[in-house]
């Protein structure tokens, strides 16, 4: 079972949390071409190492983190809040 | 009563005082206190103990431990049964039954060994090649095949006992309790360290337990005395004996279960009879050992061919003799400290043959000083015998091929260790050849563990010892042990096969594979590890390969022509040994798998003799049954009750979610496919939410309760998906919006209150202006209601006149009292979700799972005027994609039979009236969403997503369900049965 | 040498000296008329089929591991094609009439064992679900039976049908010509026979670029070389993503893992694949007497080819609640595939934006089921160089058009599916 800093809780156990997908993704002006919305909705660069990817905290604090795992060890070599994940 | 005739009179660790009875194939033998169910058998002199896998050869004990791959009973009967039960792992106890398996009629006399006869027919992977054609035979040839293989038998009835998980945090979790471990604990527990030390064996100590050895000049079992007598005495040390680590998970956790009342007679109550522990631990120290290594000879799986260190495990830590007389063979030197204590234990040594061409350390001399002659460059090329070891015809390894026969009934066989890296290895670490042990080692750990003593490759007690301490912290704990320089072992994968060409040389002893199915594999290209695994099925039976996996690898390279290190290792999956599936389950299986949500009228609905029905993870009201009425009856009823003079429901189980501030209206407004910023104060709105796709996602009503205060209701099945939607938009997308939201689905309980006679009841309830002037269609009130502050929404979902009125959950059973104590003289009578399903259909209202089913639009569910274009909503653009907007989409409309009379079915397709549905694939039209009778209008109807269906409206199709052999001339009509212009809902 | 009984005992008198081996072992050509990447059950039985139905057999099939290493030999072996939509239904029925030859069409036993897919309905509303299902089937010319409590109980023994149970049975939709198959006979049999037709089984050989001449693909880089093709087949399940990553395109697919276990071997007790949604969880019995079980994804992205205990546990725990008389029976082994999954559900078989470039991916849990139909289908598509009428549904530009095939409704969160 993961192990997963939130930056509010503290390490908790995975099963404390939901699974948000990739947390790279951002969601288009809303005036975007449909195209880009496709490419938001659809399309993942599914990596193979490091992912940086949203969790809920949704036995706990309800918040959403971004954490960033390695998709092939699971290693999680760093956990943000939404907004201050750092480039 | 069989005497335990081959038992010794002193020595061993077990308690001559304390005799246990018990059964073995229904025959009544005696052991001690101490006893594993495997070492009481050889006390008894018993050797056949089952049967093998696919050739049904008789098997006995090959270990004594976790590797023994052959020793396996059906232990106790009946629903207690726990079939493929390893005898060298169960602890003795008074009563034990045990019976063998895989055998008809009985063990001696086994049927189906006559495929054993057969076997040149049955080579590795025989049934790939052959039951091909016809292929319509190979179910007749499968159902042999099944009931051949399979080992033992399943319990019969449910499993009565409980399991328990335990979770636990420590700042250093040691594997295994043999002298490594127990150093790496006490040096760790005396630093103040919080150390959970786990063993799977019933007693702590390791290999010291089946060994003659000493540490610091003193017996080897004081030191491991004193040892645990500290440990136990450290306040922060949890000892865990009869508790096998089995799995290695990512962020270091590990699994272990222990086998908590299974050595017990009588298990006491009140406890589990395994607990799961899931130990998150800041460090792992694995000090698992190693396993010793069988060779490959003919027969070498006749039951009294035994690992030497098996053997002598049995005398020194049971005082059992496995034989009177030995041939003791080995690669090592550790095989001479096996036939010394096998010497000692008074067996006698009829040859020790040691392969190596000459040489040996000081246990080969001190095995001279003994009197024992080792013979060099000798292996035993095939046992003889059948049921049991008759004797050993043995050879040089130099070629010539004679042999020569000793008589014997034990063949001790060493082929040297090899480290128990399965943990290490489930944790990523890399698995490395080492030429000087001729096994696997453990390197590049990946998480924070650490292997030690002979599960690291150092086979000496000292460096046990020393590497124990040392990774427990303290690194000047190391008492000195009596170590012997060891000669180098002998790289020995299979003796050839004796001249006369007899015999089978097994590998795989459980699965019967053998070293011509290795040769086989390779021959038919099938030499990677994985392939040889897969085809031969080595090392795939129940004991995942412990002793046959490094065999088997090293023949194929020898085949393939290289070194063992580039034919790679196999995977080590978990569990490192068999787990119960109940132990997996703990206490959520049964009524605890998942939860069961009922509403805070639960009780009343069951007072009122309510039929409860499942939805998703609740139990709601279904109907409330007359005496002597069907469900169709009841819900006819029911519902013709409501349209004609009202009734109540329970609609606690909607989605309630709390929305404040200042910019809430924006937040709702993206929402929603239609617009909310212009709600005012005190109005309720029906509002439809997609998907970013544009599939429609879910429905509600949102009330605006204050000026930046909102109340939003959304449907049972997608509370908890819109609640996690409204958090992830406001968190992650648009993070400016200043709004808070809180799930209140829980706070808050609710009931809807529909038909003509509402308003009157209302109006005696509650503290407002309830006419309609006062609080008309889509409006929400604040107020008392038989006292309690309640909040009231004028909304309908049967199309009757209808309010909902939501209270704080505490107080809901009292609402529902007070309306039906207010009520009874209007006659408005409560009513279940059936009834209330009846009313929607009628209505043409969607429902979530069949309308809106994920691939539905808003247009499809003909709600596409909601669908605002003047502002952008979560899933506007991709609502537009082509696929979505084109023509031949399936749209929600009603269907009535033609008849008038028969029922359309929910499970029924619609195919076009021509159609003849055989075996042939038809074009399919749409599909009946749901049907029910219609009370109001008199007859059956039903809700469809039929192709363009809007436009057929007046068609005649046909309602097909082949599986039920059900089809229902249908008209298409408006999926709005009753009041379309909704004046019922106004009034 | 063609597989029989006879042949079996012939051998037998020569101690299975003289067997063949199953495929050769060639060095890669420079060039070929097509390249498989990907050595798996899918990859194998496309070669096959461009050899046997298309005539091409200047063919390679590139594994960067040993044959059926991946999912085709890390699944729980079901066969079925239970399926409402239209274009899944066609899609899979054509695979499993595949099946129902295919051991005879192989010489060699792929074990295809159709004793019966069964999923259990727990509620009215799911028993009239699978009704529709099943009726959707049965109109697409597939066999289904919806059976009522008592048929569930009396197929089933071990099944708690009880009214009191966590999940009482309603009911079940049953598809009697589902069933199993042996997962690495199925490599190992395609293997065998493209090998046999003429086509380069080349192992060990990992791709590590795809080379293309102005928006064309015309050869891929390997760690045995460089290797030119016209056509090139990107077969690779799990790995999809990361291949088609070479030639710059961004796919509608996340990897997960999905684990299976296995128990360890009982005489009979289970007679017929036994699946529930509501529970989440499967089972059914080898012929070598395991339990083999699934259930849900572990719902984070991983090419970590094992799982964790949550989803481990959830699993035996559907299991144990749905047969409770399996609660003493001991898991042997637990394990982690890595699945493709796509953002509806459905596979992607078909053309790319890249000239030459094919792609057959995104299988989700349906990859091994699919195996015979999805070759079949995709040596037309690389033969023809355009997707046969089955596959046409399954191209990778309807998520942008708005064609998702998206059989449990669940969106485009691959995890859900």
């Amino acid at each position: 079972m993961l192990l997963i800093p939130c930056p509010w809780c503290g390490p908790r156990p995975q099963t404390d949390f939901t699974y948000g997908g990739d947390g790279t993704v951002v969601r288009p002006a809303e005036d975007a071409p449909q195209a880009a919305w496709a490419d938001f909705v659809f399309v993942r660069d599914n990596p193979m190492g490091p992912h940086r990817e949203l969790w809920h905290h949704s036995a706990g604090c309800r918040r959403w983190l971004v954490v960033e795992r390695d998709t092939v060890t699971h290693d999680i070599t760093g956990s943000f809040k939404p907004g201050e994940v750092p480039s | 009563m069989t005497t335990q005739s081959f038992r010794n009179a002193e020595g061993g660790l077990i308690d001559r005082a304390t005799p246990l009875d018990f059964t073995f194939d229904g025959k009544a033998f005696q052991g001690f206190a101490g006893d594993t169910l495997a070492s009481a058998l050889v006390a008894n002199g018993v050797r056949l103990v089952g049967r093998s896998f696919k050739y049904h050869r008789p098997r006995g004990l090959i270990g004594a431990g976790v590797e023994d791959p052959c020793g396996l009973v059906r232990l106790g009967a009946g629903d207690r049964a726990e079939p493929n039960t390893r005898a060298t792992l169960t602890e003795l106890f008074a009563g034990l039954t045990a019976d063998s398996q895989n055998r008809w009629p009985s063990l001696k006399w086994d049927a189906s060994a006559l495929t054993g006869l057969a076997g040149r027919l049955f080579p590795a992977g025989f049934y790939y090649k052959t039951f091909i054609s016809p292929q319509v035979l190979w179910p007749t040839y499968e159902k042999i095949i099944r009931a051949m293989a399979g080992m033992g038998t399943c319990p019969e009835g449910p499993d009565p006992d409980v399991y328990d998980d335990r979770f636990a945090h420590a700042d250093l979790l040691v594997v295994g309790a043999g002298p490594a471990g127990l150093a790496a604990a006490l040096a760790a527990g005396r630093l103040g360290q919080r150390v959970i030390l786990a063993e799977q064996d019933m007693r702590l100590g390791g290999d010291l337990l089946a060994a003659n050895r000493s540490i610091d000049g003193r017996p080897a079992l004081d030191w491991v005395a004193d040892t645990v007598a500290e440990l136990e005495a450290l306040p922060d040390v949890t000892l865990l004996p009869r508790t096998t680590v089995f799995g290695y998970h990512d962020h270091n956790l590990l699994a272990a279960v222990e086998r908590v009342t299974d050595h017990l007679p009588h298990a006491p109550a009140g406890l589990p009879r395994q607990r799961h522990w899931k130990i998150r631990a800041g460090r792992v120290v694995l000090a698992t050992g190693a396993i010793e290594r069988p060779l490959v000879f003919a027969d070498n799986d006749r039951p009294g061919v035994m690992l030497a260190s098996a053997a002598r495990a049995y005398v020194n830590r049971w005082a059992a003799r496995p034989g009177t007389r030995a041939v003791v063979v080995t690669n090592n030197d550790d095989g001479y400290r096996s036939a010394l204590d096998l010497q000692a234990g008074g067996i006698e040594i009829a040859a020790l043959l040691d392969t190596r061409p000459e040489g040996g350390g000081a246990l080969a001399q001190m095995a001279r000083d003994a009197g024992l002659s080792p013979r060099h460059g000798m292996a035993v090329a095939r046992a003889l015998g059948g049921h049991a070891v008759t004797g050993a015809e043995i050879t040089a390894l130099s070629g010539g091929g004679a042999t020569e026969t000793v008589d014997c009934d034990l063949i001790a066989v060493s082929g040297g260790w090899a480290p128990t890296l399965h943990l290490h290895s489930q944790a990523r670490g890399k698995a490395t050849y080492d030429e000087s042990l001729t096994a696997f080692v453990p390197t590049d750990p990946k998480q924070a563990h650490e292997s030690v003593g002979a599960a690291a490759g150092d086979l000496t007690l000292a460096g046990a010892l020393a590497a124990g301490s040392r990774a427990g912290g303290d690194d000047t704990l190391a008492p000195p042990a009596d170590d012997h320089p060891a000669a180098p072992i002998q790289a020995l994968w299979q003796v050839p096969k004796p001249p006369s060409g007899k015999g089978k040389r097994f590998v795989d002893i459980q699965d019967d594979v053998t070293a011509e199915d290795v040769a086989l594999a390779h021959r038919e290209g099938y030499e990677s590890v994985e392939h040889l695994k897969r085809y031969t099925t080595l090392g795939m039976g129940t004991d995942q390969g412990k002793t046959s996996n490094v065999n088997g690898l090293a023949i194929m390279a020898g085949l393939r022509g290289q070194t063992i290190p580039a034919v790679g290792t196999t995977t080590f999956r978990p569990p490192f040994t068999p787990v119960t599936m109940g132990t997996f389950a703990g206490r959520e299986a049964g009524h605890h798998f998942a939860p069961i949500r009922r509403t805070p009228l639960h009780a009343r609905h069951d007072a009122l003799g309510a039929v409860f029905q499942t939805a998703g993870l609740w139990l709601r009201a279904r109907y409330y049954p007359l005496e002597g009425e069907t469900m169709a009856e009841a819900v006819a009823r029911e519902a013709s009750h409501v349209r004609r003079i009202g009734g109540m429901v329970d609609v606690s189980t909607l989605g309630k979610i709390d929305i404040q501030g200042p910019d809430a209206a924006d937040l709702l407004n993206r929402f929603y496919v239609n617009g909310f910023k212009a709600l005012p104060v005190g109005k309720c709105r029906y509002g439809l939410m997609l998907r970013e796709d544009g599939i429609v996602l879910d429905d509600g009503t949102t009330t605006r309760i204050g000026d930046t205060h909102y109340y939003m209701t959304t449907t049972t099945a997608n509370a908890v998906t819109v609640m996690r939607n409204l958090e992830l938009y406001l968190q992650v997308h648009w993070p400016d919006l200043d709004v808070s939201v809180a799930s209140v689905s829980d706070q808050w309980a609710g009931v809807a209150l529909a038909g003509p006679r509402a308003r009157d009841l209302l109006a005696r309830v509650a503290d407002i202006d309830v006419s309609n002037d006062a609080f008309p269609f889509l409006a929400y009130r604040e107020g008392a209601v038989a006292g309690i502050p309640a909040r009231l929404f004028r909304i309908s979902y049967s199309g009757e006149l209808a309010y909902e009125i939501h209270v704080p959950s505490d107080f809901a059973p009292a609402l529902w009292d007070a309306l039906l104590e207010h009520g009874a003289d209007l006659d408005i009578r409560p009513y279940g979700t059936e009834a209330m399903s009846t009313l929607r259909i009628e209505k043409g209202h969607m429902v979530i799972g069949t309308e809106i089913d994920g691939r539905t639009t808003a247009d499809d569910l003909g709600m596409g005027r909601m669908v605002s274009t003047k502002k952008p909503f979560i899933g506007h653009v991709l609502k537009d994609r082509p696929g979505l907007t084109e023509g031949g989409r399936k749209q929600l409309v009603g269907l009535v039979p033609v008849d008038k009379r028969t029922p359309i079915p929910e499970t029924c397709q619609i195919v076009k009236p021509g159609v003849v549905t055989g075996r042939d694939p038809v074009p399919i039209e749409g599909h009946v969403t749901a049907g029910t009778f219609s009370p109001s209008v008199g007859h059956p109807i039903a809700l469809a997503l039929v192709k363009d269906g809007r436009a057929r409206l007046g068609e005649t199709l046909h309602a097909v369900s082949p599986t039920t052999r059900v089809r229902v001339p249908v008209t298409v009509t408006s999926p709005v049965f009753v009041d379309p212009e909704g004046e019922r809902l106004h009034a | 040498m063609r597989y029989s009984f006879l042949s079996l005992a012939r051998n037998a008198l020569t101690g299975h000296r003289d067997w063949p081996p199953a495929w050769r072992s060639p060095e890669p050509r420079a060039s070929y008329d097509v390249i498989i990447v990907g050595g798996g059950g899918h990859g194998l039985a496309t070669a096959y089929y461009l050899a046997k139905d298309h005539g091409i057999t200047n063919v390679a099939v590139l594994e960067k591991g040993y044959l059926g290493g991946g999912n085709t030999g890390r699944n729980t072996t079901i066969v079925r094609s239970n399926y409402l939509l239209e274009a899944n239904a066609h899609f899979y029925e054509k695979s499993m009439k595949l099946w129902e030859g295919l051991s005879e069409d192989l010489n060699y036993n792929v074990m295809f064992s159709q004793r019966g897919v069964l999923n259990l309905a727990h509620s009215d509303a799911q028993y009239n679900a699978f009704g529709r299902r099943g009726n959707a089937m049965r109109l697409n010319g597939i066999d289904a039976e919806l059976l009522d409590r008592d048929q569930v109980a009396a197929m089933v023994p071990d099944l708690d049908c009880s009214p009191s149970a966590r999940f009482p049975v309603r009911g079940g939709l049953l598809q009697p010509r589902g069933g199993t198959a042996r997962h690495d006979a199925v490599a190992w049999g395609y293997a065998r026979a493209a090998d046999a037709r003429g086509v380069d089984i080349i192992q060990n050989c990992e791709v590590t670029g795809l080379i293309r001449v102005g928006g064309r693909i015309t050869g891929v880089e390997t760690t045995r070389g460089v290797i030119k093709a016209p056509k090139v087949g990107l077969v690779v399940a799990g790995h999809t993503g990361h291949l088609a990553a070479m030639a710059g395109l961004r796919l509608p697919i996340e990897s997960h893992v999905l684990q299976a276990m296995v128990s360890e071997p009982l005489k009979p007790v289970l007679d017929t694949v036994v699946t529930s949604g509501a529970a989440h969880g499967y089972i059914s019995q080898s012929d070598k007497g395991e339990l083999v079980m699934g259930g849900d994804l572990d719902f984070y992205n991983s090419y970590g080819q094992r799982g964790n205990a949550p989803a481990l546990e959830h699993v035996v725990r559907s299991i144990v609640t749905l047969f409770p008389r399996y609660g003493r029976v001991r898991l042997m082994r637990f394990w982690g595939g890595i699945m493709d999954m796509t953002m509806d559900g459905s596979p992607i078989i078909g053309t790319t934006p890249v000239d030459g470039l094919f792609i057959n991916g995104g299988w989700c849990y349906g990859g091994f089921k699919a195996t015979p139909g999805s070759g079949w289908v995709f040596a037309q598509t690389l033969a023809k160089g355009h997707p046969h009428r089955l596959n046409e549904a399954f191209s990778l530009d309807r998520f942008a058009s708005g064609h998702a095939i998206d059989e449990k409704g669940a969106g485009p969160i691959p995890g859900a599916h």
